[in-house]
């Protein structure tokens, strides 16, 4: 076995130009992620979490700027990969899911066609093995009637099986990574457990590793081993799940908890946790903690500095407070 | 998909048949026909015969279902001026008109797809902009000016193309360019603006995400989507072509179906102006029919409408 990770990257940067200057979508950031892992990217809309993830995938639009230090997939540096070897990568080695199933699917193709081709484009294999490995994962991504499915379109399916759809096609070449980018975030309530049960059971029955993007800390708190914390472009927090949630550094992290309603521990009625403020502006050099304008342990330096701190088992965080807590001065 | 295209057949017939009620009753609005046949030096007594012996002194609906019973089997009636059957006179001039419209479209098609396809991929370009402005020249300039500006070059001054008649293949080719051109502008500019919406759209950037190449991407997902509207626009100017092509003909004296309308109308000949009114509908019940039945094709959410 290999111990290397499966994809590793560093210093991450992501730049849009636009008409008032530079966005700096994406600052620096740095993650791994072993086979079979999974990694839960957190954090609020805008905050780089989808952009990130087109990066690695290497479909971002032409005119965003993308810089690394590091930037590996199994040993292939995602960088210097050709177009060509990039096609060959995606959708047979990694793949991915998007966040709307309604819209994610051609209108103008079959089921079958859809699914059969991410095959067909990576295996030598014959278009009857393509339509029964087609039919076996849609069994195993739960849809009835798997085989008569083929021959629809995607106008005649719910969203949610849109999306169960959209996962049977990620799986098809049993890729090594998958990238599911809010797969459940379009879905009704009902369903969105489910098909992130689906996604979790199959990720571990097929040993693949698993970039979740998401807002929702619930989910996190069930199925991540690592989580990395997005702030306005930047990881504020990075760690094992267990060690995030038991001890949250960064301001950030723990107001994003606080502001999971808890059934018993909040009263009916009580309000729920909110983070004041709003991202700040990325246009420009951005500077310090990109967090201090709502933060309630601000002090002086968090305008210019925000120092990476580590703690114990890879748990890592962004503050000039060294546990995270502003110590108030000790007046006489 | 069958029971589609049964759907939309009914539909065409029902048209067809409102159609060739109304280019019957534009004998009756164009005043007297019995006049008109007999012409201005005739009597009363004279038309009186006309009359009887045409049949315009039986009730309309009659004389709208002798002339549809016989419209069904290809007798429009004896033309007023040549005095030949109509349905044979039409036969002739429309394969002119026909061979004309057919390489008009291939040839607006054949420069219109592609290039609103590279103008899409490249929105701002070199090329992109050199397609606008083909498209706005080919909107502002009138088909006639153009047609002898290519006389003048082609005919005249290189003397390589024939100006007038449609003895040879090379006798289109002027023609062709001019309606051609005249149809491109309004394709080239749908499928430009279609494919730069479906290039946008997620499921494209699903195609990417499993490994699709560029060309597959462009062709196989995007094409097929935005190529819809741009169905539907050619096949109206289709029939536009076939029934209005009559500047193209006069400038290039090619004596087709639109020229002979023209002149036909001149004469005061009904029989012969109502029956390529019936015929150019016809072209555009059955060329709205045939975009109807590729559309559906192409994207099957239409299938169940």
């Amino acid at each position: 076995m290999n111990d290397a990770p499966l994809l590793s990257v560093r210093g991450l940067t992501l730049d849009i130009p636009t008409s008032g200057g530079t966005l700096h979508a994406v600052r620096g950031i740095d993650f791994d992620l072993n086979r079979g892992e999974t990694l839960c990217i957190v954090g609020e809309s805008g905050s780089g979490k989808s952009l990130t993830s087109l990066a690695l995938m290497g479909l971002l639009a032409p005119k965003i700027r993308r810089t690394a230090v590091r930037m590996t997939f199994d040993g292939t540096d995602l960088q210097k990969a050709s177009r060509r070897q990039l096609r060959q990568l995606r959708g047979d080695r990694m793949s991915m899911i998007f966040q709307e199933p309604m819209t994610s699917l051609n209108p103008a193709y079959t089921i079958g066609d859809q699914l059969t081709e991410t095959l067909l484009l990576h295996k030598k294999v014959s278009r009857a093995k393509a339509r029964a490995r087609a039919i076996e994962l849609l069994e195993k991504v739960g849809i009835t009637a798997a085989e008569s499915r083929l021959s629809q379109y995607p106008h005649q399916l719910s969203g949610g099986l849109r999306q169960r759809v959209m996962i049977a096609m990620a799986l098809m070449c049993e890729p090594e990574l998958i990238i599911a980018d809010e797969p459940t975030t379009a879905l009704d309530v009902t369903i969105q457990a489910q098909i992130l049960r689906l996604l979790v059971d199959l990720q571990r029955e097929m040993n693949m590793a698993l970039i979740l993007i998401t807002h929702d800390l619930g989910v996190v708190a069930r199925v991540a081993d690592k989580v990395a914390v997005m702030y306005a472009g930047e990881l504020v927090e990075t760690g094992p799940a267990s060690a995030i949630f038991r001890n949250p550094a960064h301001p950030y992290t723990r107001g994003l908890i606080n502001c999971i309603p808890v059934p018993g521990r909040n009263e009916r009625g009580a309000r729920l946790g909110t983070i004041p403020g709003i991202v700040p502006s990325l246009v420009g050099e951005v500077t310090g903690c990109p967090f201090r304008g709502r933060c309630d342990q601000r002090v002086a330096i968090c305008d210019t500095a925000a120092p990476l701190r580590r703690l114990p088992d890879g748990h890592e965080f962004r503050c000039v407070h060294p546990d995270g807590h502003r110590h108030e001065e000790v007046t006489a | 998909m069958l029971r589609f295209i049964l759907k939309r057949l009914g539909l065409a017939l029902l048209v067809a048949l409102t159609v060739s009620f109304i280019s019957f009753s534009l004998l009756f609005l164009s005043g007297d026909p019995a006049i008109a046949i007999a012409g201005e030096s005739a009597n009363a007594e004279d038309v009186a015969a006309i009359r009887a012996l045409y049949g315009f002194d039986r009730p309309m609906m009659v004389q709208y279902g002798d002339w549809l019973w016989h419209a069904l089997q290809f007798d429009f009636g004896v033309s007023y001026y040549f005095r030949l059957p109509v349905a044979d006179l039409i036969a002739e001039r429309l394969s002119v008109t026909m061979t004309l419209g057919v390489c008009g479209i291939v040839f607006a098609l054949l420069i219109a797809v592609p290039l609103g396809v590279i103008a899409a991929i490249r929105p701002n370009s070199l090329i992109d902009r050199i397609a606008l402005f083909l498209s706005v020249a080919g909107q502002a300039m009138p088909s006639f000016w153009f047609g002898l500006i290519l006389i003048v070059i082609f005919a005249i001054q290189l003397r390589i193309l024939p100006a007038s008649g449609a003895d040879t293949w090379q006798h289109f080719i002027m023609p062709t360019i001019v309606l051609g051109y005249y149809a491109m502008p309004a394709i080239m500019r749908l499928t430009r603006a279609g494919m730069l919406e479906v290039l946008s759209a997620d499921y494209i950037r699903t195609a990417r995400a499993k490994g699709a190449s560029e060309g597959r991407v462009l062709f196989k997902h995007a094409l097929r989507n935005a190529i819809i509207p741009v169905v539907s626009l050619a096949a109206v100017q289709m029939g536009f072509m076939l029934g209005g092509s009559i500047v193209v003909e006069s400038v290039f004296a090619l004596h087709g179906a639109g020229y002979l309308a023209w002149e036909s109308i001149g004469r005061n000949d009904l029989p012969t102006v109502q029956a390529l009114i019936l015929v150019f509908a016809l072209f555009y019940i059955v060329f709205t029919f045939l975009a109807d039945v590729l559309n559906a094709w192409l994207d099957p959410r239409m299938r169940s409408a």
